[in-house]
């Protein structure tokens, strides 16, 4: 038997408040694909890639069809290219992303994960030619997306690839800067990056992974705040309790599109990330969620206690809902890719160092911001320093995607495109913390980190 | 395979008709049927079994939509499995 509410009902999810699937996301080892020769080593690569996901658009398809639900992406992860391309004597790893940009076009997905680095405790040869290949790989490439790690809760925080990296985001805005700076829109700097993680830009194919592996993130941030409209005044246990249903049936859905995907691809099932991931679509926004908590606007006073509310009940109601639950799992509160944090900021009344705030309590941290082009480099490194620090101390991913966009200044507005959206220039705060950036070496590891 | 067809549009006569030749045609077997009127809005939904299907999904499921495109209808197909993972345990 059926029942008619619920099938009107999740219709009414898919076709108003903008339900769906951000991404079915395929993860392949490239262990196999070292080589001492760079061109042959791309060709593994290349090979690989096509042959492991040559089916992965196509039943992507034919699920959204089957079940009438949107898949927005199909994405491919790899191990990081740091570990496969050291094998190699070349000092400069662009070919490399080459390699995937190709692959990823010829499988016809939407984005390629994996030119990243593991240097939280220190560099190895092939990590430093790979985080200086980032800036020349994103501008010439379309589909690849670069992530660094540069902190984890056992090691603490590397000060050294910190410096590093605001140099590297800085020189990508530059090689890009007739598009706004959009290399940096596809890098992400990262503390505590976690190894199955589907969603883009910080998607890599972890080493305690499988051969290859399926992992499915959901969205859905219009059907919560569409909940929330109908509890309207009600105290926060309903509010909570409301969000767990929702986050209930949408990862359950996940799971199911994951377990399909799995099963046709004859891939294993990975994880499930429960995030409510925003698009720049109306009404498909985390700020609005947290307005409907009672907010005039996202970043006023009470937002910090609304996101947690809220990423907390998103878990608590995703976990029951899959077998195994991964990746970054929370709430995401991009500025660009989301409307209404575009209007908060806008405002005047979303800063950086509220969103700061903010992730503390959420996944995964600042995220999608474009600050002013002449922002000097050491001012970048000390954000993603701040951000490192609340990753570390309090045992969570974080992250920093942000672009000081080329010859522009708080109050202009910067266009993306696509997923990635429009973004207001966002002021930093004042100060020089260049001093601070120079001393390099590391931040150590926390007390918390010696669990043993 | 299960499925579900919903079909929403302004009331007249022969939708249920229309949908149904065009499911028998294609080898659907209809299993259930519910139909109502919301807000002056014809809506059905039927529980339908494929296997005898002579046509691929997806070729089912654009065919469906055409008819209801022709006839000013929202006529969609979807396997049962999603209706039943989101909201039953």
């Amino acid at each position: 038997m059926f029942n008619v509410n619920e099938i009107m009902q999740t219709n009414e999810m898919i076709d108003g408040q903008h339900l769906d699937i951000r991404t079915i996301t395929m993860g392949i080892s490239l262990l196999d694909c070292t080589d001492s020769d760079m061109a042959k080593a791309c060709k593994k690569i290349y090979d690989k890639i096509a042959r492991f996901a040559e089916n992965l658009v196509k039943v992507g398809d034919e699920i959204e069809t089957e079940f009438g639900i949107p898949i927005v992406n199909k994405r491919i992860s790899v191990t990081p290219i740091a570990l496969i391309a050291s094998a190699s004597d070349a000092l400069d790893y662009s070919p490399y992303a080459k390699a995937l940009d190709d692959a990823a076009k010829v499988t016809g997905v939407d984005f390629i994960g994996g030119f990243s680095s593991l240097v939280h405790k220190g560099y190895t040869k092939g990590d430093r030619i790979l985080i200086d290949s980032i800036p020349n790989a994103l501008s010439s490439t379309e589909l690849v997306c670069s992530s660094v790690n540069i902190a984890t809760t056992k090691t603490g925080i590397n000060m050294d690839a910190v410096a590093h990296m605001g140099k590297i985001i800085k020189d990508a805005a530059q090689l890009t800067a007739t598009r706004g700076g959009l290399a940096c829109a596809k890098l992400v700097v990262f503390a505590n990056a976690v190894e199955d993680n589907p969603f883009m830009a910080g998607s890599f194919h972890g080493l305690g992974e499988p051969e290859s592996v399926i992992n499915v993130g959901v969205s859905g941030p219009g059907v919560v705040a569409h909940a929330l409209s109908e509890v309207k005044g009600e105290a926060f246990d309903v509010v909570a309790e409301t969000v767990k249903k929702t986050a209930f049936r949408i990862t359950r859905m996940g799971q199911l599109v994951a377990q399909e995907a799995s099963s046709r691809l004859g891939v294993p099932f990975g994880i499930v990330d429960l995030s409510l991931a925003p698009t720049p679509a109306v009404g498909d926004s985390v700020a609005v969620i947290l307005e409907e908590m009672g907010l005039s606007v996202a970043g006023t006073h009470g937002t910090t206690a609304a996101l947690a509310l809220l990423n907390d009940a998103v878990k608590k109601g995703g976990v029951m809902a899959s077998s195994h639950v991964g990746g970054l799992s929370g709430a995401f509160i991009p500025v660009s890719e989301d409307m209404g944090m575009v209007a908060a900021a806008q405002s005047g009344i979303l800063t950086i160092s509220k969103l700061e705030a903010m992730s503390c309590v959420c996944s995964v941290g600042l995220d999608m911001i474009a600050i002013p082009g002449d922002t000097d480099a050491a001012t970048i490194s000390a954000i993603i320093a701040d951000e490192a620090a609340i990753g570390v101390i309090n045992n969570k991913t974080t992250a920093v995607r942000i672009i000081p966009v080329p010859g522009m200044d708080v109050g202009e507005i910067v266009d993306f495109g696509g997923l990635l959206g429009t973004a207001p220039i966002m002021a930093v705060t004042q100060g020089d913390s260049s001093l601070f950036i120079s001393r390099g070496g590391r931040i150590p590891a926390p007390h918390d980190s010696l669990r043993n | 395979m299960r499925a579900i067809v919903t079909v929403i549009g302004k009331d007249r006569v022969g939708i249920i008709a229309s949908v149904c030749s065009l499911l028998a045609e294609s080898g659907v077997n209809i299993l259930d049927i519910s139909q109502t009127i919301m807000q002056e809005y014809f809506t059905m939904i039927m529980l339908v079994d494929l296997a005898a299907c002579a046509l691929p999904f997806n070729q089912l499921s654009n065919s469906l939509k055409k008819r209801g495109e022709d006839e000013s209808l929202s006529i969609r197909i979807q396997r049962e499995d999603i209706f039943t993972a989101m909201h039953r345990i």
